[in-house]
This record gives structure tokens, sequence and C-alpha cells, in this order.
């Protein structure tokens, strides 16, 4: 009896089976296709010896880079990398929240919101080492050019969430403040920023994550912070001064996410 | 209006006395004083502090602003008889971020496993992996594809393995995050039926988390697709390459067209991979 049930339930289940095919087929299809790109110039056995390298170097970092206090040493350079990404966020910040306003498809006619918004995903798409290049004419190199780069790069990330939060605002708080006879000053005061704020907050605090992360791209192009002398320790393969700058910047990042995580869970609360 | 418990004051509020309300029934309450005028003051000494570090200055941005646009002014009108020779990297670009998100997000499920605290009971093994997560998440990218052109030499595979770690660390992160909020009582059920730890994950655990998982894996890959394109400044294959030899020899109108390129593929891919997500996401529901 109860078989016969089972039976009838599996009958009814959908058959996809064919689908499912259908998708291991393509998957297979597209990775048969993308391992043909798995080359490499072969670098004649010393990939090894490199490798062992790098973690003796990480083992043993240099002492007196790490503990200099002066400008070339870890700690400095560590700080001035928190100075660019903290200041990078903020420019960023300023400069997305135009393009989050005009990009809200609640606030201006869609056609202008669809249109800001690949525009947005224009500036994305320039890879941040050509923005450090361009600034780098305007500033010279050195740690301005670094921020602006790092400015121009968060505007992707920053304006996508903060359209996503202007979009999810609540008219029904602005409209009963209406109702009370609110000023446009006191609606924007009591209306929207309480409203916005938590949300802003968090990405910016995300986003400077981030970007304290991204900041060893700009040392490539010789927009300061900890990423140049990164790069030329790597380049001239001094692996322990590499194991020392690459403790700094872990033992940092680790920390500012530490923080940041709680913070964001506090934003989240609303406390 | 917060309930001020009155043994519990910290310093903040020792300075600046807390409002005191008695209301019409009798019973008092304290308003805390609002904390954003100390967030503010540390925000305006940081920012000055971070402006005085990075050399930061109005009249040099304002006077000189004109000689960002020189570079871009030059991309504009690309130069599209360069285009036969961008589609070679552009493939490149495109197989070293699907492979790579392959690699990465295969094999994070097994670590991710091993972090979730609903699955296994020792703090000291979960504790450790998820260490482990943050400080792979920690390394740069860049870094990354640096380390494996010296070990694995230059070209594609290099970059592969720099997007198949990033993958991995990021992806892996929401994977144990996910499998920690799962619904435990159908694995319990299937381990009370008799089943082995694996296969009641593997039943249980792994169809609750699998669409979700799926979407980021697929988030990432989008945002894999961006990120090749710098790995060719290290010699990791891809558009990079040709990107800064063409910015190198200062010949923009093509650098321009690389751009270009670039940002047609992304927005296709970006299409393809939300219209997927939002499928997956429908399918949960």
């Amino acid at each position: 009896m109860s078989e016969r049930r089972y039976e009838t339930a599996l009958a009814k289940a959908p058959r996809t089976w064919v689908s499912q095919l259908l998708i291991i087929l393509v998957c297979l299809v597209l990775l048969l296709w993308s391992s043909s790109a798995v080359q490499s110039n072969s670098t004649g056995g010393s990939g090894f010896s490199v490798a062992k390298g790098i973690v003796q170097g990480i083992l043993h970092p240099t002492p007196s880079l790490l503990l200099n206090l002066n400008t070339n040493g870890v700690p400095y350079l560590l700080f001035e990398t928190v100075a660019i990404a903290f200041l990078g966020t903020l420019v960023g910040a300023v400069l997305s929240i135009p393009f989050s306003f005009l990009g809200a498809s609640n606030i201006v006619p869609k056609p202008i919101s669809w249109l800001v918004r690949v525009c947005v995903m224009a500036i994305r798409t320039i890879p941040a080492f050509v923005y450090g290049l361009m600034f780098i004419m305007v500033t010279g190199p050195g740690a301005f050019a670094g921020l602006l780069t790092m400015s121009c790069c968060s505007i992707g990330m920053l304006s996508k969430m903060f359209t996503e939060s202007i979009e999810e605002l609540d008219k029904g708080i602005i409209e009963s403040l209406d109702a009370a006879g609110c000023t446009l000053f006191e609606k924007i005061r009591y209306g929207i920023l309480p409203q916005l704020m938590p949300s802003f907050t968090s990405t910016l605090i995300y986003r400077f994550d981030m970007n304290l992360r991204d900041a060893s791209v700009l040392g490539l192009v010789g927009a300061g912070g900890i990423g140049a002398p990164l790069m030329f320790a790597m380049n001239s393969y001094r692996w322990n001064d590499v194991g020392a700058i690459l403790l700094g910047l872990i033992v940092l990042v680790l920390i500012v996410e530490w923080f940041s995580s709680r913070l964001r869970i506090k934003l989240m609360k609303g406390e | 209006m917060k309930k001020g418990n009155k043994g519990k004051l910290s310093l903040y509020d020792k300075v600046f006395k807390p409002v005191h309300y008695t209301l019409e029934n009798g019973s008092t309450i304290d308003e805390k004083r609002s904390r954003v005028p100390l967030i503010l003051v540390i925000l305006v000494i940081a920012t000055i502090a971070a402006g005085e570090v990075t050399g930061f200055s109005f009249s040099t941005l304002v006077n000189r602003i004109s000689y960002f646009f020189v570079i871009l002014s030059d991309m504009v009108p690309p130069d599209w008889s360069y285009m036969p020779r961008v589609w070679q990297p552009l493939m490149d670009t495109i197989k070293m971020s699907l492979l790579g998100s392959f690699i990465g997000a295969v094999l994070c499920i097994p670590f991710s496993v091993l972090c979730s605290s609903n699955l296994v009971s020792k703090k000291v093994i979960t504790g450790f992996f998820k260490l482990f997560y943050s400080i792979v998440r920690t390394l740069p990218t860049l870094v990354i594809a640096l380390i494996a052109t010296y070990i694995f030499g230059l070209g594609t595979f290099a970059g592969t393995v720099a997007i198949a770690v990033f993958t991995f660390a990021y992806c892996g992160k929401i994977l144990y995050e996910q499998i920690e909020t799962v619904d435990m009582g159908s694995y319990e059920a299937l381990q009370a039926l008799g089943m082995g730890r694996i296969s009641a994950i593997r039943y249980a655990v792994w169809p609750q988390v699998l669409p979700s998982f799926i979407s980021t894996v697929l988030f990432c890959f989008e945002g894999n697709v961006r990120y090749a394109s710098i790995l060719g400044y290290v010699g990791a294959g891809g558009l990079g390459i040709i990107l800064n030899e063409r910015i190198g020899w200062m010949e923009y109108a093509r650098v321009g067209m690389i751009l270009l390129s670039l940002f047609f593929t992304v927005v296709i891919i970006e299409l393809i991979s939300s219209r997927l997500r939002a499928r997956l996401v429908q399918g949960e529901n």
C-alpha cells in the first residue's frame, strides 16, 4: 500500500535530468575551452627554489625593516597606506554621491538613471593602474596620486551600493513628515538621513577595508603606500624584506577587518 | 529613546551628562548624549592627519586636473584597426577567470566544511581554518600573481592561479557563513537514520547552500574578469600585458580600444550572470 504511494509520488517528480545534463555539458565545454589558455613559459625548474625562498622569507622577516620608525620602515609605510585608503574612500564617497542619486530610478526618470549606471560601469572598467598613470600626470608620483586613484576605483562599488539603499527608501516616512508640516531641511534631516546613514556608513567601512587591501596595486605605478617597496623587494628577490612587509600588511588588514566587521554588525543592529 | 542603565556609564557619558527626563507617571529616564559630535571630531582629525601624510592639496587638484583628461581624450576615438590583435588576450582573460573561478570554487568546498562550527565540533579546527581563510584573503591578488609568475613562469597559468586563490578565499568565507546558518533539522534526521557524516552533509546541507553558493561564484567570476585585466601588468597573461605595452608606447587610441572591448565583455558577462543569479534566487523561493 505505502509502496504504491511512494511510486506514484516518485513518478510525479519533475524530470530534470535533461536540463541537468545540458548544464553539465555546457560547463564541461566551457572548462575545456578555458583550459586551452593554461600555458606558461617554464622557469626551468627554478620555481621550487623561489617558492622555498618566499616561505623562508616570510618566516624570517627582516627585523630592522619591521621595527624601523623612519619613513622607510614598515610602520610608517603602513600608516601612509592607511591614510591613502582612508582619504581615498572619503573622496570616493563624495564623488559617488551625485552618481548614486542620479542613478536611483525612484528619484530621476528611468532613461537618466540607466545612462548614469552605464557611466558608472565604464568608470569601473578602467583598471586601477590606468587611473594611476593618469593621476601621476596631474600630481606627480606620490601618495596624492594614489589617493586620487583609490577614490576613482571606489566610485563604482560605492555608487552601486548607495543607489541600492536609496531605492529602498521608505517614502511613507517622508510623506508623514510632510503632513506634520516639516520643512525641506527637516524632511532631509529626520526623514532621509536616518534611513540612509547606517547602510552608507557600513558600505564605506567595507570599502575602506577593500581599499587597504588594494593599496598594493598602486605601488606598481609609483603612487605611494606600501606597494612600491613590496614590488621592489620582490623584483630584486629580497624575500626577507618581502616577508617583513607582507607580515605587516597581513597584521594590519586583520586588525582593521576585525574592527570593521564589529562596527558594521553594530550598525546593522542599529545601535 | 534609550533607557540609560546607570550602572554602566561609559567615560563619554560621565563627561557629557545624560539628559534627565521625569515622565508624568513619575518614572525617570536618562537619554544618553549623542555620539555624533565625538565621531565627527575624530573623523575631522583623521582627515586632516591623512591629508598631511598624503600631501593632499586642493590647489594642485584644481589647477592641474585638466591633465587628467589629456590621456582620456587621446583614447577617443579608439583605434578600431587594432581590434584583431585584442581578441587573443581578451579571450585569454576570460579563459583565465573562468578556469580560475572554477578551481577556486571547487577547492574551497572541503575547507569551508571544516570551518563550519555546526558540522565540526572541535573549536580548534574551525578556528584554525577560519584564520587560514583570513590570512589568504589579506594577500593582495597582484602580489599572489607576482609570486605565481616567479614560481610558474610568465603566462596565463600564473594568472589562473592568482584568480583561483582569490576566488578560493572569497567564496570560501561566504560558503562557510552560509553553512553555519543552515537548518540543521534534516542533517540530524539523516544522521539519526544511520547515515554517515559525509553523506548527511551531501544530502541535507549541500542542497540548502548550493543555489546561493553558485550565485556567489558567478558574482565572483564577474569581478574576476575585471581583475584579470590587471594581472597582466605583472606578466600573468591576458589583456593587462598589451594594455601595459600600449601605455608604455603612449598609443592611447589603442589603449582606448582595449578598454572599450573590456567594457563590452564585462557588460555582456554581467548581463548573463545577473540573469542566471536572478533565476537561482527564484528557484530558492
